[in-house]
């Protein structure tokens, strides 16, 4: 056991924070270029798809300096390493393993150079939890596929301009893991029509799509006809570790401590108070927890066993934490705490109250607590499916 | 960065693994914890034969020289089956020995401990649930050529079983441990929810102890042996827990009702994850504030308070589930489960409950 790292370790550390001094103005001072020249960089040192080979555009770079990249890169609260969140994290590993030589030159460099933002149609009406019971229907017919169907709660289909949808191309089958087949789509052609839902903090981010009649060449399925849940599985395993969101986390809390530090009940400093000690006490533990968690798993991995579902663990932590951190910073603030950014007395910008608003965002996209649940019991404990 | 164990440590974990089930089943638990006096001499041989008690004990003074994180390993282990041997307390005497003692006392007392000759225990506060120099009333007053103590202890651990106790008192200089042989004083066993963790007041008051016999306890060195203590209970508490967890997991995969395993409901199945989830947690806190004992001190305090803060409140459920998931067999004397429950009252308040620690880590970090 041994918590310090090696000096290259360390001096990889120090690259990025030389960088991140270099390279990252304060917030009121990015100008409307700021963007644009910051993704060049970063994609110039080599730390988009950082992980990812080197003959696709990545850097081959190892477990913990993947860790320690995204941990200064929370610290700093600097913008993502790309527009395409969804394309960094699973369309391009997913495309990297199963897709054809065209596919793979078509689409990875596109995502590395933050060209194409991509969203991903899994959930349905009838099915969100219940993933691999989708409805959404391809026909093949001569060289495309013929799309049928409705996804829905799709983040960021607004903006986006490709999507990995699953479909199913088998309806006669007994398990309904098969039967399904993946698939990547313009969000443009024809027959694709996306209606934004509004949530309930006001946004736009997620919307239903239908499809009708799309046709989709047979070059744009990804894996085999029947093989869409492999393909699934394998690209959401492809999250690696947690240790992005434990920094991101770590500075909510600070910020929240701030807050606290700078707030009343009952005309006495709120600091002093019982339940707010230990309300923000129980917070830290759990990031701690979080922390210390993804670091035993990230040491397994460095040691080649496979990691399965104990990355559920520190999902439910986040879970519960997004939940909670911005719930209690607006009950500390009483009536200043419902209002929202604009408003005379508005806590911290409202970004607390708005917060307290957009929690399922990250809760329940990925898979709801009590998916996580089951998960756990199920591949951890081995207890009977539902 | 290496959050892992090493192969030793594995090895180490199954030799006391193996040595509970073939040696300390829960039926011998059991025998031993209803006896008088609850101490097996021929366990508590084999286990220093074996090493165990003096894994923190230097080479020079008749131990192996390893760290609390290996300590962290064999208490864990051993918790899974409940051993009732006094192991921890054991590993807080020596703690306190090396911490405390003069060069002499060192080399005069730890060969026999890590020799299993001696059974040595420590008693720190005299308040129930109080962590605080304040919190130690008893005391000693300077006389020619030594010291008087005064008052009782009333909490102190495995003293039955010990040959010597190293118990907190307020010297005339401040506060200090008196080093004493059970023949100096009155022991008084105390029926408690847990007889795999003998507790016992000990009657100090009019004894007579030599100059040499009362160590100078310096605050700060009353802080670390109590978070020596915190770390080795959460360590007990992680192999306990785990072993419950197990037990509990198994019957729900077995017991049938309504036609179906019980373990397929979710109402089952998702207290079984949070038990998961909080045990998996607290062992990795528990595992970094062990590591912190040798290798990073300045953490200590805080990486101690996360771990017992989180462990006391968290064990202290997955004894309540498992028992309860069980329906009434876990109820029942008979069946082990009840064990553990027993086991998770134990542990909460000792070294410190969780709001305690939890006041500690706002404290900690800045507030």
């Amino acid at each position: 056991m041994d918590f310090d790292y090696t000096p290259q370790e360390q001096s990889f550390r120090q690259e990025v924070r030389d960088f991140l001094a270099d390279n990252l103005p304060p917030k009121e001072k990015r100008d409307k270029n700021f963007l644009g020249t910051w993704l060049e960089k970063v994609r110039a040192k080599g730390w988009v798809g950082f992980a990812w080979p080197k003959e696709f555009g990545g850097s081959d770079g190892g477990l913990i300096e993947q860790a320690i990249l995204k941990e200064e890169m929370s610290l700093a609260k600097a913008p993502p390493l790309g527009t395409s969140m969804m394309g960094l994290a699973w369309v391009g590993p997913g495309i990297m393993e199963y897709g054809t030589e065209e596919q793979k030159k078509k689409f990875i460099p596109d995502i590395l150079d933050s060209k194409v933002t991509w969203c991903t149609g899994y959930s349905e009406p009838n099915h969100g939890s219940d993933l691999a019971a989708i409805q959404c229907k391809a026909e093949l017919n001569g060289d495309h596929y013929v799309v049928n169907g409705q996804k829905i709660w799709t983040t960021g289909a607004p903006w986006s301009q490709w999507i990995i949808l699953l479909t199913r191309t088998d309806f006669n089958v007994t398990s309904k893991h098969d039967g399904i087949t993946c698939f990547l789509v313009p969000m443009d052609a024809p027959g694709v029509e996306v209606r934004p839902i509004q949530n309930m903090a006001g946004d736009k981010h997620f919307a239903e799509i239908f499809f009708t009649d799309v046709q989709v060449p047979v070059e744009n399925r990804l894996g085999a006809e029947g093989e869409g849940w492999k393909v699934t599985v394998s690209a959401l395993a492809n999250e690696r570790s947690s240790i992005g969101e434990v920094t991101q986390l770590q500075a909510k809390l600070d910020d929240l401590k701030t807050l606290v530090k700078n707030s009343s009940r009952q005309g006495k400093p709120a600091s002093e108070d019982p339940k707010v000690r230990r309300t923000v006490a129980r917070f830290e533990m759990k990031i701690s927890a979080m922390k210390y968690n993804g670091l035993r798993y990230l040491t397994k991995q460095i040691k080649g066993e496979p990691l399965t579902s104990e990355t559920s663990v520190n999902k439910l932590h986040r879970a519960s934490l997004e939940i909670e951190m911005d719930d209690f910073a607006i009950e500390l603030s009483g009536q200043a705490g419902l209002q929202l950014k604009g408003g005379e007395e508005a806590v911290d910008n409202g970004t607390w109250s708005k917060g307290a608003l957009n929690w399922p965002n990250v809760v329940i996209g990925g898979g709801t607590p009590n998916i996580q649940r089951n998960i756990i019991a199920e591949r951890i404990l081995g207890q009977p499916k539902d | 960065m290496n959050f892992g164990f090493t192969e030793e440590q594995n090895l180490l974990k199954e030799q006391v693994q193996r040595f509970m089930k073939e040696a300390c089943p829960l039926t011998r638990v059991r025998e031993i914890a209803n006896e008088s006096t609850p101490f097996d001499q021929a366990l508590w041989q084999q286990a220093a034969e074996l090493g165990w008690l003096g894994l923190t004990i230097p080479e020079a003074h008749g131990g192996l020289g390893l760290k609390w994180i290996d300590q962290t390993v064999v208490l864990e282990a051993a918790a899974e089956g409940l051993c009732p041997l006094p192991m921890a307390s054991q590993a807080l005497a020596s703690a306190a020995i090396l911490t405390c003692a003069s060069e002499q006392q060192k080399a005069s007392w730890l060969p026999a401990m890590a020799s299993g000759e001696a059974v040595v225990t420590l008693g720190l506060y005299d308040e129930a649930n109080w962590i605080d120099p304040k919190a130690i009333t008893a005391t000693a007053t300077a006389r020619t050529g030594g010291y008087t103590l005064h008052g009782k202890k009333p909490f102190v651990n495995d003293a039955a079983a010990a040959h010597y106790m190293l118990l907190a008192v307020q010297g005339p200089n401040g506060l200090a441990l008196a080093a004493l042989g059970k023949e100096q004083v009155t022991v008084t066993p105390q029926p408690t929810i847990d007889t795999t963790k003998p507790m016992a007041s000990v009657d100090i008051d009019g004894v007579e102890i030599g100059e040499e016999d009362l160590l100078p306890l310096s605050p700060e060195q009353l802080a670390f042996l109590t978070d020596c203590g915190a770390v080795a209970t959460t360590a007990e508490m992680v192999g306990a827990g785990a072993a419950i967890l197990e037990m509990t997991s198994g019957y729900a995969k077995e017991r049938i009702q309504f036609g179906k395993p019980i373990g397929q409901y979710q109402g089952v199945k998702h207290r079984l994850a949070d038990m998961f989830v909080d045990l998996e947690s607290y062992r990795s806190l528990c595992y970094f504030a062990a590591w912190t004992v040798d290798d990073d001190p300045a953490e200590l305090a805080k990486a101690v308070s996360m771990a017992k803060g989180y462990a006391s409140d968290a064990f202290a459920q997955i004894g309540i589930d498992g028992v309860g998931l069980h329906g009434a067999i876990g109820f029942t004397a008979d069946y082990d489960a009840q064990l553990y429950l027993k086991r998770s009252k134990w542990a909460r308040p000792m070294y410190g409950d969780s709001d305690y620690h939890m006041d500690r880590i706002a404290t900690l970090g800045g507030l």
